[in-house]
């Protein structure tokens, strides 16, 4: 189902493009995102500070569908409900219990874990569209089980429940907007480094090796059910992580904020960034934010249409989405050299 | 035991409904080997088609053909122009452009028709079946039709030579494409055909729900729950999966307490991922095998 995504064009390490190898060029490239990343809450307005804090909070939670799709090949359209369980622990924890925000993070991550890998075990005898369905399925379910009777003492039911947003701690001299740009990237910059050492791990191997072959996996001693479902519970972590960020950014939760129409975007966000690649999640963090933004100010009546639009052109024009375009890229300049 | 007896029958008109688009998905199925999540967008602008050619004082089944017809060339179009060019990309690709289809449709046809609600038609009229009944007339009307679409298709599958070639090209290209069989071609009649189906189950079913732009989302999830129960390799299956699901949705709103009423969907969808982790394949499903 996911073949290796553009592997002929990969150009290898020692690869060398204008006299650089590549290599070399992947960490200039970091250091000058870092550049802009760290200029972002002096350079922009806040309203912008915030917008770039939620596509970060997304590129986190399409990373988390990435890790379960992309390296471990388990299709999943139901990862707004984690969003929504991740959100709905920090905001209950800060709401109900007067918890400081950063304990939120910790605490939403144990929860989704439990329950992604709790999810990830019926999950376990489902494959293709039938997992599709059922993490659909679950996608659904939420909202309605949020704005049910016997929870809504704790989720303040069709409401929500709004939060207070938290200021920069030690007096430092941001507002709030930029104090939150700040968490925001300091915990992305953790779970980007954690996932990639993940997938770089033995167990990255082992998810790699399950997707693209089961039976032989299992043949080497990898112990499939088991990792299949520590995937599930590790990609529901990431994702109810991005989730308790965004109700601490946004200060409010409501069930309809996480409807299957997040799960969609998550979906799109990923398959636009690449399927399998970690950079390519922030692209389709930003895709996922902006763009709907941009077709609606072409025109508002017909913005659905132009969003389809612009989602069609991206398939046609990088079928492997961003990353693959990257990979292609790349592949030629280094081609040049020789 | 006369509650339960209603609440079946109440099901069975919904599971009617839904038994029309699990028939539509699975056609869709058999042709392409995946699942299309633009189907109920598909199905909504035929319908509006329908409509329009109606309010311009077409007689309803000059109006119902027509439609068929259209939806049938718009179905063969989309797959030549949509997915055609990316024909070679990874699946994850194909189900964005899906996604991508469903956005267009839906904001093309409010911004045509607008989001009003607006009544349609039915060629069986309104009043109950039987004396007392709770089946009204157009909904035995739609349950024969869909039953009728069933054995046509199957026909046409099992006993025509390009139900076959259609078959063949869907489960295995590369060699029905050495056995002579236009496999492009193949795929944009399974479009075809599955938006002409499609247009039925839309044209059946708005007179239940109402037309208008966002009609069809909770009905294709339904559609696809019950074709997944059935099984998807079989059409008797999903329609008979649809059915399931309309008066298990019917049954759990009626015999569960306090949560029943507030979640129905969510039990109904429940239950049914329930049976796949018993039979992962459907009901009626064959098992997949494949060569190590």
């Amino acid at each position: 189902m996911h073949g290796p995504v553009g592997e002929k064009h990969l150009a290898p390490p020692e690869a060398e493009i204008g006299g650089i190898k590549l290599a070399r060029w992947k960490l200039i490239l970091l250091c000058i995102g870092f550049v802009i990343a760290a200029a972002v809450p002096f350079v922009l307005k806040n309203f912008f500070i915030f917008q770039i804090t939620l596509a970060i909070i997304y590129a986190i939670a399409i990373l988390g569908l990435n890790l379960l799709t992309g390296f471990n090949g388990q299709f999943s359209l139901g990862h707004s409900a984690f969003y929504a369980i991740g959100a709905y622990t920090a905001a209950i924890m800060m709401d109900g219990f007067d918890i400081n925000y950063v304990w939120t993070l910790p605490a939403a991550a144990i929860v989704c874990f439990v329950f992604g890998f709790l999810f990830g075990l019926p999950a376990l005898r489902l494959e293709g569209v039938y997992l599709a369905l059922a993490t659909f399925a679950l996608a659904i379910a939420i909202p309605q089980v949020l704005k049910s009777t016997l929870v809504e003492h704790w989720t303040g039911g069709v409401q929500g429940i709004t939060l207070i947003k938290p200021d920069a701690p030690f007096g430092l001299p941001l507002n709030s907007d930029q104090w939150l740009y700040v968490f925001t990237g300091i915990v992305a910059i953790v779970m980007y480094w954690c996932a990639g050492n993940l997938i770089r791990s033995r167990t990255g191997r082992a998810l790699i090796a399950i997707r693209d072959h089961p039976v032989a996996a299992s043949a080497m001693g990898i112990n499939v059910s088991l990792y299949k479902s520590l995937t599930f519970g590790v990609s529901a972590l990431y994702t109810g992580v991005a989730g308790a960020l965004g109700a601490i950014a946004i200060a409010f939760v409501a069930p309809d904020s996480f409807t299957f129409q997040l799960a969609i975007a998550l979906f799109v966000g990923l398959v636009v960034g690449g399927v399998t690649s970690i950079p390519g999640t922030i692209i389709g963090g930003f895709f996922v934010l902006f763009v709907p933004n941009i077709a609606e100010s072409f025109s508002k009546g017909l913005a659905g249409a132009v969003y389809g639009v612009i989602l069609l052109l991206v398939i046609y024009l990088m079928p492997m989405g961003a990353a693959g375009l990257g990979r292609l890229v790349t592949g030629r300049l280094a081609k040049q050299g020789h | 035991m006369e509650l339960l007896l209603h609440q079946i029958l109440a099901g069975l008109a919904t599971g009617g409904i839904y038994a029309c688009m699990a028939l539509a998905v699975v056609m869709i199925y058999q042709a392409i080997d995946h699942l299309n999540f633009a189907q109920g967008e598909m199905a909504m602008f035929s319908t509006f088609i329908a409509w329009q050619l109606i309010q311009w004082g077409v007689p309803y089944w000059l109006a119902f053909g027509a439609t068929i017809v259209i939806s049938f060339a718009a179905g063969i179009v989309i797959e030549r122009v949509v997915l055609k060019p990316i024909h070679d990309a990874p699946i994850l690709s194909h189900v964005v452009a899906f996604i991508a289809l469903l956005a267009i449709l839906n904001s093309a046809a409010g911004f045509i028709w607008d989001y009003t609600i607006k009544n349609f038609p039915s060629p069986f009229g309104a009043g109950p079946l039987m004396e007392g009944g709770l089946l009204s007339k157009h909904d035995g009307g739609m349950i024969f039709v869909t039953l009728l679409m069933l054995v046509l298709l199957y026909l046409f599958f099992r006993h025509t030579r390009i139900g076959l070639a259609m078959r063949a090209a869907a489960a295995n290209p590369e060699s029905a494409r050495l056995a002579g069989i236009r496999v492009g071609w193949m795929n944009a009649l399974g479009w075809g055909m599955a938006a002409a189906v499609g247009s039925v189950a839309g044209m059946l079913i708005a007179p239940v729900v109402f037309l208008e732009p966002n009609m069809m989302i909770s009905i294709l999830l339904y559609g696809f729950a019950g074709a997944v129960v059935g099984g998807l390799t079989s059409p008797g299956g999903a329609v008979l999966g649809g059915f399931m699901v309309g008066v298990m949705e019917n049954l759990a709103g009626t015999y569960i307490p306090v949560v029943g009423r507030e979640m129905k969907l969510s039990i109904a969808l429940f239950i049914i991922i329930a049976v796949l982790c018993v039979k992962p394949s459907g009901l009626f499903g064959r098992p997949v095998v494949t060569r190590v």
